[in-house]
């Protein structure tokens, strides 16, 4: 296995790059990062319209996030491949095409945690902005998303663990990512199967884990932060 | 000042308030109690709007406060309210707690506002504490800050829902003596609270409470010494006790004479 | 553009959709008894005080926590026969070695996150109900069995129900290895007709609607079997 990983790292890394489009690892990170960074604001506006009192906003909301929670990625990816091109009427490369499924279906779950975050606040810390006079914006920007947002950081960094596994599909429309850098590696060594895929669960493995282990550590940290003790 | 006129409150085939009239003058101390369950804090929360009514008018400076088409963030402006769990900002400091409506809907410049900030932690004795985050103080010295937020608004009229409730005993103290501070300064307060020594010590009139009515509107003194309400005569003696030494009637929550002196000798 | 559907309902597209429609189900069914299986015997031995043997059951967690499904499929698809000797591999080729091995795959993965979201309720038990019941005369196993799971597997009913939503969509990803699922039909109707927009349309309802009935009988099975037991 070692051989192996001595012989191809770098394209596990970085695909081809620099005599390609950057690839591998690399690749799967700037993608589940991308798409993440671009989500949170369209999650932002859906997880306060989840919660809006006017109730056409609310079932379009609804409607959209239980869309994206419902339907595999797979087919959402599918349909981005159908649709993207579609819209912009020219032929687009497939990272952009996969880049796009993933803000849509992250968008549903990121509107559920920041959703969550908002619910999770004690009901008057709402109240005593408004008596203050404080507006529903003002309310929203200085009392409720502040304290919304430092809430859901680990919640935020476990959906980029999912968003780091969920990139692990789009090589099948062929973006140059992590598993399809495995999968060239495998058809150059047709006998090392069983290693080939155990070194890219191991780069998985080890980013993920990483990132979780943070996340519980924000999870402490926040813990201690409400008793007052740190 | 403030004046509720025939006010109405339904949680659907429940009536929270019935037939409220009543007034608070400027520069008037309101103390309101009763019963748990009386409808105090709902009503108190009808005055800045946080609980909607269903019928009647209330009016704070002549203006109505459910009234669809008023302003309600200037309004709020001007009503100071002090909640029984505080509701302080934890994100934010004691500083930033006290000069955020100012700032944000006062249109106050920050180093005025600061300045009022300080001016008024003086005040509730919290001044050294300016730099705190929420989660470090005491309860007392919490809901001290929410009173200073509340003033930082220079509203005309202050209310207070059951401030004291959520602190252990030995701040209800603390807190108290700000309160009756601001009695003796003038301020227009209505206060719904069980703290008995409170009322008969800074309160103008007491409104007793029972199921969505005001039962008695009256001095504390005629209060205290002669209830009209049969119903009010059974809630004073469930709250107020002997004094086991004395044989006196004492608030329950204030120290009889006795245990109190006892207290201070040792 | 026009659109039409009606060719879904002749000659053999439609055997091919509900072909996958009941192969998805077939794997969604077994890989959610068999997943549910380990991860009961995952929490039990949770319970036995030998530390190599708590560092494994950690490991078998936390790899099938971090590591993708689709590549665990191709761990167990490619990568397995390897090690194989060679009348097992010739035995499995006579069947249906690919959905035997996403099945595999699939009922371990579900199990690790099945078995966290049980232990979680167990966390979430207090202290006291052991005592309780060892304080009646119940063993460790008796206690666990009789007292602390049946509340356990009521307060890990809502993952349990968004875990088991994540399997069967899950199941989409076994066509990476070439099982005759829904998703893997769609694809393939798709290169013989081009007519990408309706059999798409199609296969997003069905997900749609399995999602909204798991979800529903979630909802009932948390109503009908509430976390606090009261009735």
């Amino acid at each position: 296995m070692l051989d192996i990983l001595h012989q191809y790292g770098v394209m596990f890394l970085i695909g081809s790059w620099p005599n390609g489009p950057i690839g591998g690892f690399a690749a799967t990170l700037i993608l589940a990062g991308l798409g993440l960074t671009l989500s949170f604001p369209i999650a932002v506006v859906l997880g306060l319209a989840r919660l809006s009192p006017i109730k056409p906003v609310r079932w379009a909301a609804s409607a959209w996030v239980i869309a994206f929670r419902g339907v595999p990625l797979v087919m959402i990816i599918f349909w981005a491949y159908f649709v993207v091109p579609l819209l912009t009427g020219t032929t687009v490369p497939a990272f952009l095409t996969a880049l796009c499924a993933i803000v849509a279906y992250e968008s549903a779950f990121l509107a559920e945690i920041v959703r969550a975050g908002i619910q999770g606040l004690p009901g008057g810390q709402t109240e005593a902005a408004r008596a203050s006079g404080l507006s529903y914006a003002q309310t929203m920007r200085h009392v409720v998303l502040p304290q919304a947002l430092t809430n859901m950081l680990p919640s935020l960094v476990n959906q980029f663990v999912s968003t780091i596994k969920a990139t692990s599909i789009v090589y099948v429309i062929g973006v140059n990512e992590v598993t399809f850098a495995a999968q060239q590696v495998n058809s150059i060594e047709l006998t090392h199967a069983l290693q080939t895929y155990l070194i890219l669960a191991g780069f998985y493995f080890a980013a993920c884990y990483a990132l979780s282990q943070l996340a519980q550590g924000l999870e402490r940290r926040l813990a201690q932060r409400r008793l007052g003790l740190a | 000042m403030l004046e509720f006129s025939n006010v109405d409150k339904w949680y659907g085939d429940y009536r929270a308030l019935d037939g409220i009239n009543a007034q608070v003058a400027a520069g008037e101390v309101v103390v309101v109690c009763g019963p748990s369950g009386s409808g105090k804090s709902t009503m108190i929360r009808t005055v800045n709007r946080l609980e909607p009514i269903q019928g009647g008018v209330i009016r704070v400076e002549g203006r109505d406060v459910h009234d669809r088409g008023c302003d309600i963030n200037a309004l709020r402006a001007r009503i100071g309210f002090v909640f029984q769990q505080f509701n302080l900002f934890p994100h934010l400091s004691v500083r930033e707690n006290v000069m955020l409506s100012p700032v944000k809907v006062g249109g106050m410049r920050p180093d005025e506002a600061e300045a009022l900030a300080r001016e008024l932690l003086e005040k509730v004795g919290l001044a050294h504490k300016i730099d705190a985050m929420p989660a470090n103080l005491s309860g007392g010295q919490q809901q001290r800050v929410a009173i200073a937020r509340a003033l930082a608004q220079r509203p005309p009229i202050l209310l207070f829902d059951e401030p004291t409730s959520a602190l252990d005993p030995e701040m209800v103290g603390e807190v108290l003596a700000v309160m009756k501070q601001l009695a003796r300064d003038g301020m227009t307060m209505l206060v719904v609270t069980h703290e008995m020594g409170f009322a008969r010590d800074v309160a103008d009139r007491i409104w007793f409470m029972d199921q969505g009515r005001i039962l008695e509107d009256t001095t504390p003194q005629a209060f205290f010494t002669a209830p009209a309400h049969p119903r009010a005569q059974r809630f004073l003696s469930d709250v107020l006790r002997t004094d086991d030494v004395t044989g006196a009637m004492v608030p329950a929550g204030q120290m009889a004479p006795a245990a109190h002196a006892a207290r201070c000798a040792a | 553009m026009a659109f039409d559907f009606a060719f879904l309902a002749s000659g053999n597209y439609g055997a091919l959709i509900l072909g996958g429609v009941l192969t998805t189900l077939r794997l969604f069914a077994s890989s959610w008894v068999l997943g549910f299986i380990v991860a009961l015997l995952l929490v039990g031995l949770r319970g036995v005080p030998l530390r190599p043997f708590q560092w494994l059951i950690s490991l078998f967690i936390e790899y099938h926590r971090n590591v993708p499904t689709v590549v665990q499929i191709m761990v167990w698809y490619f990568g397995m026969p390897q090690v194989l000797p060679r009348e097992v591999r010739l035995w499995l080729n006579h069947g249906d070695t690919e959905f035997l091995f996403a099945l595999i795959a699939l009922s371990l993965n579900v199990s690790a996150f099945m078995a966290q979201d049980i232990l979680s309720g167990v966390r979430a038990i207090p202290a006291t109900q052991v005592e309780a019941a060892r304080s009646v005369g119940l063993g460790a196993f008796s206690a666990l069995r009789y007292v602390i799971l049946p509340q356990a597997i009521r307060m890990a009913v809502p993952p349990l129900v968004n875990r088991s939503l994540i399997l069967f969509k899950d199941t989409s990803l076994a066509m990476v290895i070439g099982v005759g699922e829904l998703t893997y039909q769609v694809r393939a109707i798709e290169n013989l007709t081009f007519r990408s927009f309706e059999v798409f349309a199609v296969a997003t309802g069905i997900y749609l609607a399995a999602a909204l009935m798991l979800m529903a009988a979630g909802a009932t099975f948390a109503k009908r079997f509430p976390a606090d037991f009261r009735s």
